[in-house]
């Protein structure tokens, strides 16, 4: 099992553990992130990435972060689990993309820019994955209206004359 | 007027006989996007067995098909692709909205679904349910039949009269605040000439 002070040894003491029921999490700033991703892969044998994804946190008690990412790895080998959360903030979210490590987070990466605008630097192929292109918002951000802004009735009506 | 017809001949008008053959010969074009489409596939099997009103033939292809069945909910990025093929589809064409999520959006009230087909395609017939029994959407083919003899013409020209959109309202009035908001907000790219087209058959109704 991977301890949170030899992590800390090598990213500094900013990096936090908390854990709910079986889950073991890792908080880190998002400058540090790649680093410890990439040294968990290589030095602790956290060789797939279970999923990718991101959280809201406007107007969640006691947040200080807009949003925060989260990399759920695993451990092949030894069965371990560990989930990575990192913070990134308005007006511009943004993190370095993790394709060179784990080639699968290729569409993790652009669901979570498609729902939520977080943008990963030097991903191939950031585009929507869900949505069409012409899409303006992005959906799962707390202060996207539930029923829309009317994209779903924006388009032409088709009549029987017309047809 | 002792015309002597042989007891095998029988005289008729040819809107008729047009109309018997097209309602005993509905070819359905499966739209199938859901939950809805295992009923459509089971009223096709051979419990239920479609093809005793004629309607076994699903034709893959919108060009040979002449009744749309959509079955299941559509959401905003299939939609264009649901208008393509109503449109690819040759006349006289009829349209079958099959369940709830068809006909009004059903429980998904959210964002990326449309709300009721007939607010962008024209709409025949409406069969409620969640999904619908098989039964009932044999019933709706056989409403459909009656409807094609009773109204079919070779030119499809009865149905030129119906210029809007048949169902529920457009908009509820609390969707029409949020699109004016974001008409103010002016987002990027957002067509806001569509919009004011949405707003104005709206408030008509609503406002």
């Amino acid at each position: 099992m991977v301890e949170l002070s030899v992590l800390q040894q090598k990213f500094g003491t900013e990096l936090a553990e908390n854990s709910f029921r079986d889950n073991r999490r890792v908080d880190v700033p998002a400058a540090k992130l790649f680093d410890l991703l990439s040294s968990l892969k290589s030095d602790h044998g956290f060789d797939m990435l279970i999923d990718l994804t991101a959280v809201d946190y406007l107007e969640y008690e006691g947040a200080t972060d807009r949003f925060g990412v989260l990399y759920m790895l695993l451990n092949v080998t030894s069965g371990e689990r560990l989930i990575v959360r990192t913070a990134v903030n308005l007006p511009d979210p943004k993190l370095p993309t993790v394709y060179s490590l784990w080639r699968g987070c290729d569409w993790l990466e652009r669901e979570v820019f498609d729902m939520f605008g977080i943008v990963f630097e030097g991903h191939p192929d950031l585009r929507r994955i869900l949505m069409p292109e012409e899409f303006t918002s992005f959906p799962l951000r707390k202060d996207y209206p539930l029923k829309g802004r009317g994209e779903r009735h924006n388009f032409p009506v088709i009549t029987r004359a017309g047809s | 007027m002792a015309v002597g017809l042989p007891e095998n001949v029988f005289l008729t008008k040819l809107d008729a006989a047009a109309n018997w053959a097209r309602s005993n010969s509905m070819w359905p074009m499966p739209f199938a996007t859901a939950c809805c489409g295992i009923e459509l596939m089971a009223t096709a099997a051979s419990r239920h067995d479609l093809a005793r009103f004629g309607a076994e033939v699903m034709r893959f292809s919108p060009r040979q098909c002449d009744l749309l069945i959509v079955a299941g909910r559509v959401v905003m990025k299939m939609l264009p692709v649901l208008q393509r093929i109503w449109l690819q589809m040759p006349e006289p064409k009829w349209c079958i909205s099959m369940g709830a999520c068809a006909c009004s959006g059903g429980v998904f009230d959210t964002y990326a679904v449309v709300q009721g087909v007939d607010r962008f395609i024209p709409v025949d017939m409406y069969v409620p349910g969640c999904p619908p029994r098989p039964e009932q959407l044999i019933a709706a083919v056989m409403e459909m039949q009656a409807k094609v003899r009773r109204t079919g013409t070779i030119m499809g020209k009865e149905f030129m009269a119906r210029d809007t959109p048949m169902g529920p309202e457009p908009f509820e009035s609390e969707e029409r605040y949020r699109i004016q908001d974001a008409n103010l907000v002016q987002l990027g790219g957002f067509s806001a000439a569509m919009t004011q087209a949405g707003l104005n058959r709206g408030a008509g109704k609503n406002g």
